[in-house]
């Protein structure tokens, strides 16, 4: 018991709404729903369900460099994109047997990390300013999708997988469990569901542990004053790096789960309009705490995805406005400016009786 | 002869760099040195300021006056974001990127609801000239005279005039100036409204020689914001010496690999001029001066 109750103590703290045992109890409530919900649905349905599920990890790795650690990375997508590529390219050099493709999943993560350990290293410590590090990451995003984009001759080829240009490549192997008396492949179904499933509450409880332990709270620091976080002693670019590159991780995650759902990557996955869709969920739902952007990103997703229905373009301009309105509204997020007004509210009524 | 030839090919694939830098960068870097913030729909301008451009000279218009009519669009379109949007946001300048962003999300996909995928173009006019076996366009000559044009034009403005004179003073201590009676709100508004006529006139001046399409601005945009990062906060002691710098590296790439390998090595040179010159070749200039 007691262990348990240090391990829920390290989950909350300063840096995370919900906390106590009503926010945890809704948050079982809610777990016990999503586990309990391919039962009351098809298969199909359910596939959908962990496409929406795929983009929470970046946008997860995009609050905690942007909404903790105060930089604008705009190059999430550029990791989902190298992480994406290179899953691909591993499994269909080397195939699916003996489990290779979660050998293949970690790694295109390793490959994710050192890309932004990399490009990290060049921004964090040639200590740009904040608007810098924004368009320099959109850059080499941008690079990265025409380069990509580019790739269409048969000389483009990475052993027995051709990168296809701005067709992208399909056709790779989906994510295999080895087991014994016959391998369970994942495919976009059931299984796949209570995997990615899975995945996304040990990303999330880890970040929780994350941003309330004492890195957590330095990062917070730095957003709110470098200077400061600096003269009291700490190497600022160690930490943002750090954060830069667990972020880029967990893009790379986003990446890797979606090529092998869909079966396919292409080069529009890194470009203008996929690099800004990122940038909505978070900032829409409240950039400076996890759970908000966790629901944020799955409501504004799955809003984006009832829009499509009637047109992307349409679907696209929506979520402009989305971002203009509450850049200029509610500039923490809406659902921290609600939970904000609902605590005020909580607090009144007490304070009255 | 040969290698007259090989140097005029080499200055002229140099002078076109040049001006595509100088002119994709220029309305972002007016913008940026006046308020630290980076216009992310800087490329939406561009692409406003090529279809009004191309509209006119399909009406009739001749294509100089098609150009200008094309500015001037995009200024006023440029004063009226910052009217609705930007001016709310001076305090938060990171807001101000990700809100020009949702703009320029919008922009692009109206534009494609509206006007369609593609738009006719209007040729390339004033034909080309040969030297040594190979032939040029003369309408890149005039690009590269405009782009110095603009430096010059923007030279004067800043320095000679009395509108410079307020700009200068507000970019140096905004308070300071607004306490000595320049109204430094409307400074901000006119700065944003020229930089996105620059980016219009930009969009005019390529639109003949490009095929216009609602995403045309990210074509430009990785160039503005390469040479601003590396020229740092001023116009003429930033983006002009940046533009020299990179249009070597980038002539110099594209000749040697192709367009694409010219970009990447673009990307290369900024991500190591940050780590040496984290403020900029401005920033290095100005440190030097004091």
């Amino acid at each position: 018991m007691n262990a348990l109750s240090r391990f829920f103590a390290r989950l909350e703290g300063p840096q995370t709404i919900g906390r106590g045992p009503v926010f945890w109890i809704g948050f079982l409530i809610v777990l016990a729903g999503a586990c309990s919900y391919p039962m009351f649905s098809d298969g199909y349905t359910v596939g959908n369900t962990v496409y929406f599920f795929t983009w929470v990890f970046m946008a997860l790795g995009l609050s905690l460099i942007w909404g903790y650690g105060g930089s604008l990375s705009f190059g999430q997508t550029a990791f989902f994109g190298i992480a994406g590529y290179s899953y691909g390219v591993l499994t269909l050099n080397f195939g699916a047997a003996y489990g290779f493709t979660l050998a293949a999943v970690v790694i295109a993560l390793v490959i994710a990390a050192l890309a932004a350990l990399l490009l990290g290293y060049f921004l964090f410590f040639g200590r740009i300013s904040g608007v810098f590090l924004g368009i320099v990451t959109l850059s080499v995003t941008l690079v990265l999708e025409r380069f990509m984009a580019q790739t269409a001759g048969p000389e483009w080829a990475i052993g027995k997988a051709r990168l296809n240009g701005f067709n992208g490549m399909s056709n790779m192997p989906p994510l295999t469990i080895p087991w014994p008396g016959g391998d369970i492949i994942l495919f976009p179904d059931v299984q796949l569901y209570y995997v990615v499933l899975g995945l996304l509450v040990l990303v999330y409880l880890g970040l929780r542990i994350l941003v309330n332990s004492s890195f957590g709270n330095v990062l917070v620091a730095i957003r709110e004053n470098p200077e400061r976080a600096e003269m009291l002693g700490y190497d600022i670019r160690k930490y943002q790096l750090g954060a830069f590159v667990i972020g880029a991780v967990l893009a790379g995650l986003s990446g890797v789960l979606y090529t092998s759902w869909g079966q396919y990557i292409t080069p529009s996955s890194m470009g203008m309009t996929a690099a800004a869709l990122p940038i909505v969920w978070v900032a829409v739902g409240g950039r400076s705490d996890l759970t908000a952007t966790l629901i944020g990103t799955l409501v504004v997703l799955s809003g984006f995805q009832a829009l499509t229905i009637h047109g992307a373009q349409y679907a696209l301009v929506v979520m402009g406005f989305l971002l203009v309105l509450t850049v200029l509204l509610a500039p923490r997020g809406i659902i921290l400016a609600a939970a904000d007004l609902l605590g005020r509210l909580g607090k009144s009524k007490r304070g009255d009786a | 002869m040969d290698a007259i030839t090989v140097a005029f090919a080499a200055l002229y694939q140099f002078g076109d760099a040049f001006a595509f830098l100088v002119l994709s960068a220029c309305g972002l870097a007016v913008i940026f040195g006046m308020m630290g913030v980076i216009n992310l729909a800087h490329g939406e301008f561009i692409m406003c300021g090529a279809y009004v451009t191309v509209s006119g000279a399909n009406a009739g218009l001749p294509l100089p006056l098609a150009i200008l009519l094309g500015a001037l669009v995009s200024a006023a379109v440029g004063a009226l974001v910052e009217r609705l949007v930007v001016r709310h946001l001076y305090e938060r300048p990171l807001d101000t990127i990700v809100a020009t962003w949702g703009l320029s999300l919008i922009a692009t996909q109206g534009t494609l609801i509206v006007l369609g995928s593609t738009m006719g173009g209007i040729g390339t006019p004033l034909g080309s000239f040969q030297i040594g076996g190979y032939s040029y366009s003369v309408y890149r000559l005039v690009l590269f005279v405009m782009a110095i044009a603009v430096l010059a034009g923007l030279y004067a403005l800043f320095n000679w005039t009395r509108f410079g004179v307020m700009a200068r003073a507000t970019i140096q201590v905004p308070h300071m100036a607004a306490a000595l009676g320049v109204d430094t709100r409307s400074v901000y508004s006119l700065t944003f409204a020229l930089g996105a006529g620059l980016a219009g006139l930009t969009g005019g001046l390529y639109a003949p020689t490009m095929t216009l399409v609602p995403t045309m601005g990210t074509t430009f945009i990785m160039e503005a914001f390469v040479t601003v990062v590396v020229g740092g906060a001023d116009v003429f002691l930033g983006t002009a010496p940046a533009a020299v710098i990179l249009a070597i590296v980038k002539s110099a790439m594209t000749s040697w690999q192709g367009q694409l390998f010219g970009q990447i090595g673009l990307l290369l040179a900024v991500i190591v001029v940050i780590r040496v010159l984290p403020k900029g070749i401005s920033g290095f200039l100005l440190r030097e001066r004091t």
